[in-house]
């Protein structure tokens, strides 16, 4: 087997004293798809953004092909071919919708001083590359993202993250917000990602669109990793219950068949 | 490794159509005006200009008339540009108040009371301008106390410090200069005897913005740094770098009208420029521009120094008492605000027919 594309070794990050993150550590392939699984505040989005530039690691390493990296911004990421769609962000909702895909890494045609922004093309790749990912009622690049739907939005900075990135995509909770068909379709895009031989990192809280698309699994609680399995090793129930952390789950239980009891006493 | 996955076909749901993009129609055309952000700025600057053509008669319309309206359209539109683009970025400058007067005082110390040459005056309050910008822009970003607090205290600090310093070195809150004709003919000279060059000057930058905003990637990173500076920042643009060029280009703005004063007038004054803090506001957000940011642009901003120009310059052929100016204007302030956001909420909605938006 062939160097992971991105290995974590013993990653730990606090802020101002609070530890958001321990000693994690983590491999991504090449083909694969790692789901990141964890409750609210577990540090799923903290990863992320060591990951993509925007936070340096406390302690531990991340390596890239098995060479060792430290990200001092975004853009070192994106460099290394890491493309991230981040919770709550990645789309201008006042821009247009080709203007918004090529933030930051704007096409120019002409010269010199003439040197300018090529809106046209720009409209145009924005609107095929979304169709490209089954979205194909946007037919105008100059559409403002905020009339989109949320998984159109969503797809729209999916296909930007797929279109500059060259090997790994990184999605934090892309399908939190949507309904199932939208998130059937998200869901649809990273298979197509891995199989075009992307390794994607899938953060989610939504067990059963981890199951359907993983390869490997990890779950963190409250900073640390729990748990670290390949496809088909845990049922739904036993991830389900790592995730709430077990005990939380069998109280609920309990609670519930009380009230129902008193319930049905009366 | 590179892997393009943008050449693979269409993904499944092979009952979907693809649509071809509808040809330009009547409505379609109705539906890219409404989109535009400066629409709504556009029917402002139209509706007062035929309300003081009819009020404000002849004289109005003369060239004196024009005149007038132009000189102060000229003078806050310089202003108004940059501090129109820092609003995009989301950003606001209420420090142009005490930059004009401060770069005002400087050319009329260094040239006038000490005596050097011009060009060294000039220089010197454009730096003024430029470095004011640079600690604004540098404290904003550092601190991430907004834009508004820091640039008050800019405001106050300034006009303190120039205070304090023309009474050391002048001794005087006032100060006289005799421009040469090269520095006249450039900055403060009327043409024809009433149209101030300052308008070429507005013309000259306003096609330099329109340029940057619209056909740049510049242009690109401040609606992006506006919108979401988070998720611009995610995608590399040096969002500090941008934000405190932007500052920088306000503070330039209004040492330039600070000189253009200066020059014009024969003189500095320590009071000058505090009005233009509140009105270049009013007029770009008249303009159309999203006091939140993200959303805007330079014709907008235009029309909105032209509206505010016409009313507060109409007001005085209308015959009536000029202390309705102040109402209009802020009727006028209040009305274009609801109606730019109509005007967002339609170009938010276009394109998706009876769909309803989300989030
Ligand atoms: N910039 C920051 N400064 C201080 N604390 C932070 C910062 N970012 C995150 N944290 C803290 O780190 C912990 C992990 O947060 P993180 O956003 O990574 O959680 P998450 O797993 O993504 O949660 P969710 O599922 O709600 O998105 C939280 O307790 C959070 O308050
Ligand atoms: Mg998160």
């Amino acid at each position: 087997m062939t160097a992971p594309l991105l290995r974590l070794t013993n990653v730990s990050k606090s802020f101002a004293g609070t530890n958001a993150l321990t000693d994690i550590s983590l491999e991504v392939h090449a083909g694969q798809v790692l789901c990141l699984l964890g409750d609210n505040g577990a540090g799923k989005s903290t990863l992320i953004k060591i990951l993509s530039g925007f936070h340096t690691p406390t302690s531990g390493t991340v390596e890239v092909n098995g060479e060792k990296v430290v990200f001092n911004s975004p853009r070192d990421a994106s460099s290394y071919g890491i493309s991230t769609v981040h919770q709550f962000g990645g789309t201008f909702p006042l821009m247009g919708v080709g203007r918004s895909f090529f933030v930051g890494v704007e096409p120019t045609k002409g010269w010199g001083p003439f040197k300018h922004f090529d809106k046209k093309t720009a409209g145009e790749i924005a609107v095929r590359e979304m169709r490209n990912l089954g979205i194909t009622r946007v037919t105008d690049g100059n559409r403002l993202v905020g009339s989109l739907s949320g998984g159109e939005r969503q797809s729209l900075a999916i296909a930007r993250a797929v279109y500059f990135g060259a090997n790994v995509l990184i999605l934090d909770e892309p399908t939190a917000a949507l309904g199932v068909k939208e998130a059937t379709h998200v869901l649809r895009i990273i298979m197509q990602a891995r199989a075009q031989g992307l390794a994607v990192i899938f953060v989610t809280h939504n067990v059963l669109h981890a199951m359907t698309v993983g390869d490997r699994f990890a779950v963190l609680i409250h900073g640390s990793k729990a748990d670290d399995f390949k496809k088909g090793e845990r049922t739904r129930e036993e991830i389900t219950d790592l995730m709430a952390g077990g005990e939380a789950m069998a109280e609920l239980e309990a609670e519930v068949a009380q009230f129902q009891a008193t319930a049905d006493a009366q | 490794m590179t892997v393009d996955i943008t050449r693979q076909e269409p993904a499944g749901r092979g009952s979907a159509p693809v649509i071809p993009p509808s040809k330009p129609t009547a409505r379609s055309s109705a539906a890219q005006l409404s989109r535009r952000s400066e629409t709504g700025a556009l029917i402002g600057t139209i509706g007062v200009f035929i309300f003081f053509c009819i009020f404000g008669g002849a004289q109005f319309l003369a060239t004196g008339g024009a005149a007038s309206w132009l000189n102060i359209a000229a003078e806050l539109g310089i202003v108004a540009i940059p501090v129109g683009l820092l609003m995009i970025a989301g950003e606001l400058d209420l420090s142009v108040g005490s930059v004009l007067a401060a770069s005002s005082m400087t050319l009329a110390t260094v040239s006038g009371y000490w005596g050097l040459p011009m060009g060294v005056g000039i220089l010197a309050a454009l730096a003024v301008g430029v470095g004011t910008g640079f600690v604004n822009g540098i404290l904003v970003s550092r601190t991430k106390v907004p834009s508004f607090v820091v640039t008050l205290a800019t405001n106050f600090s300034l006009v303190g410090l120039t205070l304090g310093l023309s009474r050391l070195v002048t001794g005087t809150t006032s100060v006289a200069i005799a421009p040469d004709a090269t520095s006249k003919n450039i900055f403060g000279t009327l043409i024809a005897g009433q149209f101030e060059v300052a308008i070429f000057w507005w013309i000259g930058i306003a096609a330099v913005v329109i340029w940057i905003l619209q056909m740049t990637k510049f242009g690109n990173w401040i609606f992006a740094i506006g919108g979401d500076a988070e998720s611009a920042r995610a995608t590399g643009i040096p969002v500090t770098k941008v934000k405190v060029g932007l500052f920088m280009t306000s503070g330039f703005g209004a040492a330039l009208v600070g000189v253009i004063q200066t020059i014009l007038y024969n003189g500095a004054q320590v009071s000058n420029g505090q009005s233009f803090v509140f009105n270049s506001i009013i007029a770009v957000v008249i303009g159309g521009v999203l006091l939140t940011g993200g959303y805007g642009s330079v014709w907008g901003i235009i029309l909105g120094t032209m509206t505010f120009a016409v009313v507060s310059q109409g007001i005085y052929y209308t015959g009536w008492n000029s202390d309705w100016a102040s109402l209009i204007l802020g009727i006028l302030l209040l009305a274009a605000v609801l109606m730019n956001n109509t005007f967002r909420k339609l170009a938010l909605s276009a394109g998706i027919g009876t769909k309803k938006l989300k989030g």
